[in-house]
């Protein structure tokens, strides 16, 4: 019987943006255990909603990711709106729309990058990152930010598309679809790339219930979890004609085509929602404070469903404001995918759940 | 599955030109609207400290005695919500992003001083 070696993977390793460590428990070349332990970047933002008023802490609530912080903010405010009985206005409701798939379309193509590589793909990792490019100075032009967009407010948005940003989104959308058009072969049709990826970390439909998990890897599983499909926001996505992507196949490869694939349908999206953009206010006022009470609020964030709550207690400030994070939900999956793989699989398994740290710690 | 699949772009990008810009040497364009720096005009400020109440990162001292208006750049958050709230409209965004710095020091910017009151008429 050999001995169990135990490897060290993280905090600090080239494919991992954000801290997280495993140990990574060996026989030979196969993990036979891998043991997480998170807590190296945890900064406290869930207990400055006691110190920031309920429509200052947007801001913070958007600093807990710097890559779906449209999404946070959002989630935030939903929350509060709930609590309130706020109800937004349309044209909103579509503006938070457009620029939270354009944020899934950021997040899908900087992951797309970091997966190319981490199988060693540099010229594709270049390349994606070069598309988010583009996605990013839409985002500035737009918003007025490129990471940090502070135009989600409790009660609606704070900055409208007028004509002229509608054409300068449309065009840009049409570029950013073309130049798309020639990374998918590279991902989906290069026997390199599909000897990394195909057969990898399969994750059975059941397997994937069991754990929980949500989000692309979820949908990677054949198993249907997305709560844009809900009928909450009054169906902005389901006027919107979406239909889920879904994979069966539960491995690598199907992780990845099932972001690939979410890509083309957050532009059309993105395009119906410009298209049918209704007319009216972008915001109404929030009259008083949030009342003694407690809600939920669920959103869809490019990672997988994220839940927040909100805990109001009649004064300017919130009592508790907690997040549960996509990434929480889909590490004790991970951790099944890797029993049995091999070390040199480790990478990439990691980061086909596409692992958020920061946003996990908050 | 094939081979050599990303081949074209990679030979479109040899010979393309670089998609980044030289930043020193070539200034960036910023678009119209875009969060930079918060600039007082002091001159019409009248210290009310609304702006002061509304940073949510503590960025911003009104005194109204010494009549200052002080900003701390490298804690601002450029969330907009100073020149939103501000009454006089004496703030604004300017669209370029705060210069770096060797310490994070305070911007202080003092008004002129009030008129001395009228003398009551007998």
């Amino acid at each position: 019987m050999p001995k169990n070696t135990v490897i060290p993977f993280g905090p600090q390793h080239p494919v991992l943006p954000e801290p997280i460590h495993l140990d990574l428990e060996l026989q030979d070349e196969k993990v036979v255990r891998a043991i997480p332990s998170i807590g190296y970047v945890h900064r406290g933002l869930e207990k400055l909603v006691e110190k920031r008023d309920f429509q200052q802490y947007v801001f913070v609530a958007e600093r807990v990711c710097g890559i779906c912080s449209f999404g946070h903010g959002w989630g935030y405010s939903k929350a509060v709106e709930k609590l309130m009985n706020i109800e937004v206005p349309k044209r909103a409701l579509y503006l938070r729309t457009i620029w939270h798939e354009l944020s899934r379309i950021h997040s899908h193509l900087l992951w797309l990058g970091l997966a190319a590589d981490a199988m060693g793909f540099e010229s594709l990792f270049m390349q994606s990152w070069h598309l988010r490019e583009i996605v990013l100075d839409l985002f500035e032009q737009t918003t007025g930010g490129r990471v940090i967009f502070s135009v989600c407010k409790v009660g609606g948005v704070r900055r409208d598309l007028d004509a002229e940003q509608v054409k300068l989104f449309k065009k840009n959308l049409k570029m950013l679809r073309q130049e798309l058009d020639s990374i998918v072969p590279a991902f989906l049709n290069d026997s390199t790339v599909a000897s990394r990826l195909k057969d990898v970390g399969v994750l059975s439909e059941a397997e994937a219930h069991a754990f929980g998990c949500v989000g692309p890897v979820a949908r990677a599983s054949g198993l249907l979890e997305d709560y844009r499909l809900s009928q909450e926001d009054a169906g902005v996505y389901l006027e919107l004609g979406f239909k889920p992507v879904l994979e069966k196949s539960g491995d690598c490869y199907a992780r990845v085509a099932v972001r690939l694939k979410e890509l083309f349908q957050s532009l059309d999206i993105i395009e119906r929602a410009l298209d049918n953009l209704p007319e009216g206010e972008i915001f109404v006022r929030p009259m008083g404070f949030p009342s003694a009470g407690e809600c939920f609020a669920r959103m869809e964030q490019p990672r997988g469903e994220a839940i927040y709550y909100v805990k109001g207690n009649g004064t300017k400030n919130l009592e508790r404001f907690k997040l549960r994070t996509p990434t929480n939900a889909n590490i004790p999956a991970l951790l099944h995918m890797l029993q049995g793989c091999d070390l040199a699989d480790v990478p990439n398994l990691v980061l086909t759940i596409d692992p958020c740290i920061s946003c996990t710690e908050r | 599955m094939s081979y050599l699949t990303f081949a074209k772009e990679m030979l479109k990008n040899l010979f393309s030109s670089p998609a980044t810009t030289q930043y020193p040497l070539q200034p960036k364009e910023f678009a119209k609207g875009v969060r930079g720096k918060v600039l007082n005009d002091i001159d019409n400020c009248i210290f009310c400290g609304m702006c002061q109440r509304n940073c949510p990162a503590d960025a911003i001292v009104v005194d109204r005695t010494k009549r200052t208006w002080t900003i701390n750049p490298f804690s601002c958050v450029q969330c907009q919500l100073c020149v939103d709230n501000c009454p006089k409209k004496c703030l604004h965004m300017e669209e370029h992003y705060t210069e770096p710095a060797l310490e994070k020091a305070d911007v202080v910017m003092e008004g002129k001083p009030l008129p001395p009151p009228a003398e009551p008429k007998a």
